[in-house]
């Protein structure tokens, strides 16, 4: 428990002594009011802590934590969803879904999505972070235009992006006028490109949220280090480089990490765009993508949750090993309680 | 004191002569804009093709509009599947935000102020719902709904809503909620206030920035969410604004430049909510992520 206590204060933004005064005195808190015995204290704390933190436990574990379990089970069954599912199949779902070429390919997909979202837009982020982060003028404007994409709906940004990406739409219509003829394309059909068209529109509906929380942890650095290498006599890409960025690591490695769940869980950008049958010919098809059309759109719920399952342990093991090798310092125990 | 004062003076020196804070160059001023044009561009070209015909979108695609067409803003804002949509998304946004803020706020102030075995395993739960966004739990809840009898009710949209809100409000919520000092409980205990009266008349109240982030966080996502409403509501009756948008660009798939009005009429609830409380957001972010 205390253990479990310690890694909590960690990751919140009070100093872990601060925590331990506020938990310690809560009990104080009742002791000079508490006339009555002790057990029927303990009795009205738990009842506060039941009827406070009842209905959200409730909740989230009806619909959370049992959907999860439920596909665990349903999976192991040939379902069309109607009445209790009755056709036990064992493994035969997974077994499908293993030697599956379209599974295969969507695996494929993700799989690329994750290196390349990391990789274009990590950097970019992290250059416009650091020119961001100069005195400029309408510095909050800037924050709040760039952080649009991030904020309208992923069908808005679909929808928007499909019309201008058509063949005859007004990227292609637009590279004709600036003389680059030569590079129209059909963006969103050609497999050797849709899926680069996918990254391209990624990067622009999520980089400004990476931008903003690399200004965030910019500016967390404490000024007095600058200071001293300014003092020391160091340049200013020189201070970038030994002292903003290995102190920016925590907020890039968490960063990462929310970008490589999101990318193991795109569903609706692609849906949107290329729609449930057009994506695998194009190459741009997702685990997710092929969970709901090989599931609930054909009604074989139970393949489709036993695809929910391949995708949760998928994202499960590799959150955890990145969490074990990359994050443990930064939020140790916030998601798996390990001990430091 | 004399040392402080002078410590902060030179802090104050400092910044303005700091490395961090240098004055911006011509360069940085033409890298924002670049970045910000290429961020606001295709936005722009959705809101300004709905001033367009069809006929002017098809002739030039990248070209402004000319002349300058109203009918089909007008067109969207008079017809009232459009603002049956706007409602939907708004009860649904409106309901969302409200478990999400209740529950949220009630859970965390149990995770920050009671002293009890399984405390940090419950923390341990929620913080585990933050790694599973809703796409792996869809198939099964779209089961779990139809059981409830919830499918084409905005209620089968909700209640999943909540739940999968509650991981953020709990990390967001429990560092504010820690943040109270004891000194307040501790009065509020003499002058004779149970522990869920101060939870009422002065946790709320004091907490009331962070409740303000949770809830807008919590309506914008409820307001832009497409995957649960995909699956739950069938009904065009039932539609939020995200399965509108689908719907009338398939429909309407000839008519370009009412879907780019559609569109566009669509993301201006959650940009304004955005651009209101942007100071607000950012920081529960970037809180919630930095931990």
């Amino acid at each position: 428990m205390s253990s479990s206590l310690d890694a909590k204060s960690e990751i919140d933004t009070q100093p872990s002594g601060d925590v331990q005064t506020v938990g310690g005195g809560a009990q104080r808190a009742s002791s000079p009011a508490g006339a009555r015995p002790k057990r029927k204290a303990d009795r009205r704390k738990g009842l506060e802590i039941a009827i406070l933190a009842g209905p959200a436990i409730i909740i989230f574990v009806g619909f959370v934590i049992l959907p999860v379990i439920m596909a665990a089970y349903y999976g192991f069954f040939k379902w069309k969803g109607y009445g209790a599912p009755t056709d036990f199949v064992g493994i035969n779902n997974y077994l499908i879904i293993f030697t599956d070429s379209a599974f295969h390919q969507a695996l494929l997909h993700n799989g690329i999505i994750v290196v390349l979202s990391l990789v274009m837009q990590g950097p970019v982020a992290i250059i416009l972070a650091l020119l961001l982060n100069q005195k400029i003028r309408g510095r909050s404007i800037i924050r709040v235009l760039i952080f649009v994409p991030y904020v309208i709906s992923e069908v808005i940004v679909g929808t928007g992006w499909s019309l201008m990406l058509q063949t005859s739409g007004a990227i292609n219509d637009l590279l004709e006028h600036i003389g680059l003829g030569a590079f129209k394309a059909n963006w969103l059909s050609d497999p050797k490109i849709a899926i680069w068209t996918l990254m391209i529109i990624i990067s622009w509906k999520y980089i400004g949220f990476a931008v903003i929380l690399f200004l965030a942890g910019l500016q967390s650095i404490p000024e007095e280090l600058f200071e001293a290498a300014q003092i020391d006599g160091a340049s200013y890409w020189q201070i970038q480089r030994r002292i903003t960025l290995p102190l920016l690591g925590p907020t890039v490695r968490i960063w990462a990490f929310l970008s490589i769940i999101g990318s193991l869980q795109l569903f609706d950008l692609v849906y949107i765009i290329w729609g449930q049958y057009v994506a695998s010919t194009a190459g741009t098809s997702t685990m997710a993508t092929y969970m709901v059309a090989n599931g609930r759109n054909s009604g074989n719920y139970g393949f489709g949750n036993a695809v929910a399952v391949v995708i949760f342990v998928i994202s499960l093991v590799i959150a955890l090993i990145y969490q074990r090798f990359v994050l443990r310092r930064d939020m140790a125990g916030a998601i798996t309680e390990k001990e430091k | 004191m004399t040392t402080t004062a002078l410590r902060t003076a030179a802090r104050k020196e400092s910044v303005s002569f700091g490395t961090r804070f240098r004055r911006a160059k011509p360069f940085t001023y033409l890298v924002a804009l670049v970045f910000i044009a290429v961020c606001l561009a295709p936005v722009l070209y959705i809101v300004v093709g709905g001033f367009r015909t069809n006929s002017q979108i098809t002739n030039a695609p990248s070209a402004w509009p000319n002349p300058w067409q109203f009918d089909n803003y007008l067109n969207v804002l008079v017809s009232s599947t459009f603002w049956q949509e706007v409602g939907n998304s708004a009860i649904a946004g409106l309901a969302t935000t409200l478990g999400v803020v209740v529950l949220g706020v009630m859970v965390s102030y149990v995770l920050a102020r009671y002293d009890f075995v399984g405390r940090g395993a419950m923390y341990a739960l929620f913080a585990a719902g933050l790694m599973f966004p809703m796409t792996v739990a869809i198939t099964p809840l779209y089961l779990l709904v139809k059981d409830l009898g919830l499918t084409n009710n905005l209620a089968g949209v909700i209640l999943p809503q909540i739940a999968f809100g509650l991981p953020t409000t709990v990390i967001i919520m429990v560092p504010f909620l820690k943040a109270i000092p004891m000194e307040i409980e501790e009065a509020a205990s003499i002058d004779g206030a149970s522990r869920l009266g101060f939870f009422w008349r002065m946790v709320i109240p004091l907490s009331l920035p962070g409740v303000v982030t949770v809830g807008i966080l919590a309506f914008i996502g409820s307001w832009n969410s497409y995957m649960l409403p995909l699956f739950i509501l069938n009904d065009q009756s039932t539609f939020t604004l995200p399965l509108g948008v689908q719907a009338f660009s398939s429909q309407y798939s000839v008519d370009t430049a009412k879907v780019l009005a559609f569109t566009s009429l669509s993301m201006i609830p959650a940009l304004i909510f955005f651009s209101l409380f942007e100071r607000r957001i950012v920081g529960g972010l970037t809180g919630a992520v930095k931990g």
